[in-house]
């Protein structure tokens, strides 16, 4: 197995409410090797948005902590860097895509301003040859007319068109990995897909490794090379994309699966909602977070919380009980 | 990795600004062609800049000198608006008057408007210095601003500086509140953190990013502040603590005028028309760049026009 590009261990990301303490992000360890495209999945508030925000070093503080592990990327850890260091990776080596295609554009500034932002900061081209960056990448994400576009203002594209040019902003110094901060959310159907294409696309040319945040498992399907579930600030389930489909082994996961319509289901087969809330961060329950919502959850459950482990399938699982959980499945 | 480009660079992102503000200048031309109210109250104020830059030049008599002979005389052909208790000319008086109000005006406007911008820019990043900065800012707001300026004002000694000092001073505080306000909101915004995300220092995003979201409530802000820095001025100078007697200022006339208001109005009442009128010009003025600067307001504005 080569080196791998991102690598995070034991991350603690804590937020100090007034409500008390939250772990928004709780002992998560995952890699990402370079070029692939690895997904992190699950339901909103369960610490997916604060993982890629403390990889990009963005946590708010106060209220926010980045407590204990580390952000290996490129073999340093990223939480040791100074400001200035932390700066000059962001942008450069690491792009980011936000949720809010429609606010993520500053609407005062033209186009070309924004897209130039980066290669201004972070390389010593010419002014000429930003400009010329930003038409070839305005070009890269298929939008037409690239050269009129360089005037306009974010008001004058649609949101797919915005999506691309922070796509397109993101990538213009060619990162070694990319995060999409669930980037198609606010889109509808159609443009996700083309946009999601579109992420693939461009980060398959220039080898660059893509982080997607999703609630969206059929994103996940189509697109990631591996998946990690999350839950309550905990990843539950770590694997193959593919297997995440055939052999999901964390009763959440199955949860996740079975809450979204599928064509090849049966007419009239209702859609099975996870039952229960998400828990309160401030409070989670003793034990595993998920028992109280959990069909498979034995006494165990409610007092301990399970690790990740491998299983003999290869894939990580957080659950006690992922054996009769496999069983049951089938 | 190449650290932020030399400071000339650091400007050129300027070009879609001052293109905003050029498409500003145009629109409130077209918007003055359709607006009579705005057209007239842009007119009165440059028939003021006019007077404050040539009255002297203009002044048909010396209007510092005394001529007892003919004080208090009702406006006749020659003395358009009569003459004071010193027999001077009230209208050269007043128009003369003009360059002081709009000096002060102008004056405090540009210095408390740089200065309030560039703390509250700075202060918004540093918390402590923040918390520290506002309980200023909060004593300087508790006093009435004519109160404070007097205090000032009894302090450095009146002059015409002096008055600006002071006025500025006041002035700032107002600003500084208003600016911080808008930078927090906006710091929170998604196109903030997504510059963040693309390693732009702090610096250049509350310049680049920030700044030219807020020239829109700033330019709005510096109508009021000029309009209220005339008023100011006036009151001061009313009051005997603003410029030196001789030196005409509306404040002055009107002041020289209120002891004989009985048997000559006419000296206080021509100075304190172009006062009102200014004021009155320059508040409108400010209403009207908000409603056209305010993309929502001026959605509406459109929708009410085509209903009716």
């Amino acid at each position: 197995m080569t080196e791998p590009l991102l690598k995070v261990e034991n991350l603690q990301t804590q937020f100090r409410t007034e409500g008390g303490l939250v772990k928004a992000v709780d002992d998560v360890s995952f890699e990402v090797q370079p070029g692939e495209t690895f997904a992190l999945v699950g339901e909103s508030g369960c610490g997916k948005s604060v993982t890629a925000l403390s990889i990009m070093g963005l946590i708010p503080n106060p209220p926010g902590e980045i407590v204990s592990g580390k952000i290996e990327f490129n073999g340093v850890d990223l939480l040791k860097l100074s400001g200035r260091e932390m700066r000059e990776i962001r942008g450069s080596k690491i792009g980011m895509i936000f949720q809010e295609p429609m606010s993520s554009l500053n609407p005062v500034l033209t186009i070309q301003s924004q897209l130039t932002e980066a290669l201004r900061i972070h390389t010593d081209l010419s002014k000429n040859a930003t400009n010329d960056r930003a038409v070839e990448l305005v070009d890269m994400v298929g939008i037409a007319d690239a050269k009129t576009r360089m005037k306009q203002y974010p008001h004058q594209l649609s949101g797919g068109q915005r999506q691309r040019i922070m796509i397109a902003m993101a990538m213009s110094c060619t990162p070694q990995l990319l995060i999409a901060d669930e980037a198609t959310t606010a889109l509808d159907v159609t443009i996700q897909a083309q946009i999601l294409d579109l992420m693939k696309d461009v980060t398959e040319q220039s080898g660059t490794a893509l982080l997607i945040i999703t609630h969206n498992l059929g994103i996940v399907a189509r697109y990631a090379n591996r998946v990690a579930v999350m839950y309550a600030g905990k990843l539950r389930e770590v694997g193959e994309a593919v297997e995440m489909y055939t052999e999901p082994r964390h009763p959440y996961t199955i949860g996740l699966l079975r809450s979204v319509p599928r064509l090849d289901s049966e007419k009239g087969t209702p859609l099975a909602p996870i039952a229960g809330e998400i828990p309160d961060l401030t409070n989670l329950p003793s034990g595993c977070a998920f028992s109280p919502r959990c069909g498979w959850a034995v006494d165990k459950c409610f007092e301990e919380s399970p690790l990740l482990e491998e299983t003999s399938s290869g894939k990580k699982v957080a659950c006690f009980e992922h054996q009769s959980v496999a069983l049951n499945v089938q | 990795m190449a650290v932020i480009s030399d400071s000339s660079n650091e400007w050129e992102l300027a070009p879609p600004f001052s293109t905003r503000l050029k498409g500003m200048f145009g629109s409130t031309y077209r918007a003055a062609k359709r607006d009579l109210v705005l057209a007239a109250a842009i007119s009165v104020l440059l028939v003021g800049l006019f007077l404050a830059v040539f009255a002297p030049t203009l002044a048909r008599t010396d209007y510092e000198r005394t001529d007892p002979v003919n004080r208090m005389l009702a406006p006749n052909s020659h003395n358009w608006f009569g003459t004071d208790n010193w027999g001077r000319d009230v209208f050269d008086r007043t128009i003369v008057g003009t360059r002081m109000s709009f000096l002060v005006g102008f004056s405090v406007t540009l210095i408390s408007t740089v200065l309030g911008v560039g703390i509250a820019l700075v202060i918004s990043y540093f918390r402590i210095l923040d918390a520290v900065m506002m309980r200023f800012v909060d004593g300087f707001l508790a006093f009435p601003t004519i109160l404070l300026a007097l205090a000032l004002i009894s302090l450095i000694g009146p002059s015409v500086g002096n008055v600006i000092i002071a006025l500025s001073v006041t002035a700032t505080a107002g600003k500084i509140r208003l600016v911080r306000g808008a930078v927090l909101s906006l710091r929170e915004s998604t196109y903030v953190e997504a510059a963040k995300a693309v390693g732009v220092p702090i610096p250049r995003i509350l310049l680049l990013h920030i700044l030219p979201n807020i020239v829109g409530i700033i330019i709005v802000q510096a109508t009021f502040t000029l309009a209220s820095a005339i008023l100011a001025e006036a009151s001061l100078s009313f009051l005997g603590a603003g410029v030196p007697e001789y030196v005409p200022s509306w404040g002055n006339i009107i002041a020289t005028g209120q002891g004989y208001i009985q048997v000559g109005f006419h000296i206080s009442f021509f100075p304190g028309l172009f006062l009102t009128t200014t004021v009155l010009a320059v508040v409108l003025i400010g209403d009207s760049v908000r409603d056209h600067l305010d993309p929502r307001l001026r959605g509406r504005l459109k929708t009410t026009a085509a209903q009716q």
